[in-house]
């Protein structure tokens, strides 16, 4: 049976490769932040096995994470200048390889749906071949190590250490946002334990009259949509409208179906992000990089996309998910 | 109540664009001290939660292939690709078109092929620009016009992106959502689900933003018309202006 937990450790080993290399890239002023840093997130991947099985003490995995977010926090992390090819040279890649390219690239979703729907209830000797449960992350896995033999087949590259440094360079582009989503999950963990869903859930249960489902749904959809116009990421708004509405109101008292309010939940947060300049990136970003006179020339022109596709999510919710 | 002080964290950080993982740490702490968990039991969620959600963080598994893929033209031949199909097009239109093509590429996991820096300043704003000039006659569009034209070139590929992505199930907001549910709520739930969940609102999205492109064509020729108008206007004052000195 191939375990969730070795994909883990693959994660983690190809973490701790890149920071060998990040620790000897003269490039980067910030090396050894850099590296500490991405290499502590490699060890953590490793150590995080034992956390779950409970044979190893979850503390001093809770101190590393503390780590990570200082490192990253105190901007400790920096990016070297990756050696790559310039943009005239691609353009002539782009023209002999041509639609070739497409071809790694899309063999990651094909894999990931493969294991997905069909591999997964594949048995040898009354065991499933992939951990149950863990087909679609397994999937993706194997559709990236798949994908990567597949493109350095079609782009004749034989050599490892190619794709390993490209995809450090991506890595340290993305720098510490790339951990940020995870983190997210841990706070909304913390959130639960420390019982902010139950504040919060008392306090929509005194406004909310008993048993109005549009009501409720409403209320989950459009707290989203507010929270994330508030903090600018609907990651963010996510843990707090779960624990208040979403699972205890939708989900438990009203027997909703999980997959569909959740998904469309965080889609109803998305109508936000498009509607505010604190999701920089999405919104201001482009209207700097497009020359714009007015930066909020992208918001005006997606708001009433938000705001009817919120209208949608609500009725979506509310038809479909009981 | 006094727990809900660390959501107040997590608003006041976001809104005073602290460092985001500051903000998560410190409302972390704050939060478990509020709720009268011991620093030792702060650690050990922190350190349990982390474990537990490691699926989130996977996606930097494709980061090889993707970059091995770039550096050999991945950007450049999508840019030829979409080149292809530009021409004999209204803005509103090939927008259209654009917002189709970043629904169902994003939604096969190919959320970095297009973006603003990518594919819209590169690309989709230049043509789109250059489909309203052929409707203008082949001048350089008044300042509003380019504007108006320029915004919604960046704000399709946004909206295409959001309403695609969460259909591609190894996205980073899927994988929170399983992370989160199956860490705080005991419960199992497959991104494969949720992925199918997002259909129905991505295709409402493409209809609706959509429908707008394409009504935006009319709106912007009628501006056209009057700026054009306004212009004529404004030349011909300033022509009696320089007269009268």
């Amino acid at each position: 049976m191939i375990k969730s937990e070795w994909f883990f450790w693959l994660v983690g080993a190809v973490f701790i490769l890149m920071a060998a290399q990040m620790l000897t890239d003269r490039t980067n002023t910030k090396r050894t932040g850099t590296a500490v840093f991405w290499g502590l997130l490699g060890v953590c991947f490793f150590y995080s096995t034992w956390v779950n099985e409970k044979t190893a003490p979850a503390e001093p995995l809770g101190i590393a994470v503390l780590a990570l977010i200082c490192i990253g926090g105190f901007n400790l992390t920096g990016k070297g200048k990756p050696n790559t090819t310039t943009e005239s040279q691609r353009v002539q890649l782009a023209a002999r390889f041509r639609g070739k390219l497409f071809i790694p690239a899309l063999t990651i979703p094909v894999v990931a749906m493969l294991c997905a729907v069909v591999i997964g209830k594949w048995e040898i000797g009354g065991t499933p071949l992939l951990e149950k449960g863990s087909e679609t992350i397994l999937g993706l896995g194997l559709g990236a190590i798949v994908a990567l033999c597949v493109g350095m087949w079609v782009l004749r590259e034989r050599d490892v250490r190619v794709p390993l440094h490209a995809g450090r360079g991506l890595l340290e582009s993305m720098g510490w946002a790339l951990l940020l989503p995870q983190l997210l999950a841990v706070l909304g963990a913390i959130f639960e334990a420390a019982g902010v869903g139950t504040q919060v859930r008392k306090i929509t249960e005194s406004i909310l009259p008993d048993g109005q489902k549009l009501a409720a749904v409403a209320l989950y959809c459009a707290g989203m949509f507010v929270f994330t116009v508030i903090m600018g990421n609907a990651f963010a708004a996510f843990p707090v409208m779960t624990a208040a509405v979403g699972w205890p109101v939708l989900i438990e008292q009203m027997n909703g179906n999980p997959a569909a309010i959740l998904a469309i939940g965080m889609l109803a947060g998305f109508c936000g992000t498009l509607c505010t300049p604190m999701a920089a990136n999405f919104n201001l970003v482009p209207a700097a990089l497009l020359e714009l006179k007015d930066q909020y020339g992208p918001i005006k022109a997606q708001a009433p996309t938000a705001v009817a596709m919120l209208g949608c999510n609500i009725l979506i919710v509310y038809f479909f998910a009981f | 109540m006094i727990v809900l002080l660390g959501v107040l964290v997590v608003i006041l950080g976001f809104a005073t664009r602290r460092n985001p993982l500051l903000v998560v740490g410190v409302a972390g702490i704050v939060t478990g001290l509020l709720g009268k968990l011991s620093p030792v039991e702060i650690l050990r969620t922190f350190g349990e939660s982390f474990a537990s959600s490691r699926s989130v963080t996977i996606f930097a598994i494709t980061l090889p292939v993707i970059g091995l893929l770039e550096r050999n033209g991945l950007q450049q031949q999508a840019r030829t690709l979409i080149g292809k199909l530009g021409t004999k097009l209204t803005t509103g239109r090939f927008l259209t078109l654009y917002l189709l093509l970043r629904q169902l590429t994003a939604a096969v996991g190919l959320q970095t092929i297009a973006g603003p820096a990518q594919s819209v300043r590169p690309m989709i704003a230049p043509m789109a620009e250059a489909a309203m000039e052929r409707r203008n006659g082949d001048r350089p569009l008044p300042q509003k016009v380019r504007e108006k034209v320029r915004s919604h070139a960046a704000g399709t590929d946004t909206v295409g992106l959001f309403f695609g992505e969460d259909c591609f199930l190894a996205i980073g907001s899927i994988l929170l959502i399983t992370g989160l549910v199956n860490s705080s709520y005991n419960t199992h739930l497959e991104p494969l689900h949720l992925a199918l969940w997002a259909i129905p609102s991505a295709v409402c999205a493409f209809f609706i933003h959509g429908g707008r492109l394409l009504r935006m064509d009319r709106k912007l020729e009628r501006e056209l018309v009057t700026a054009n108008a306004e212009m004529t206007v404004a030349h011909e004052d300033s022509r009696q202006e320089g007269e009268a000195k």
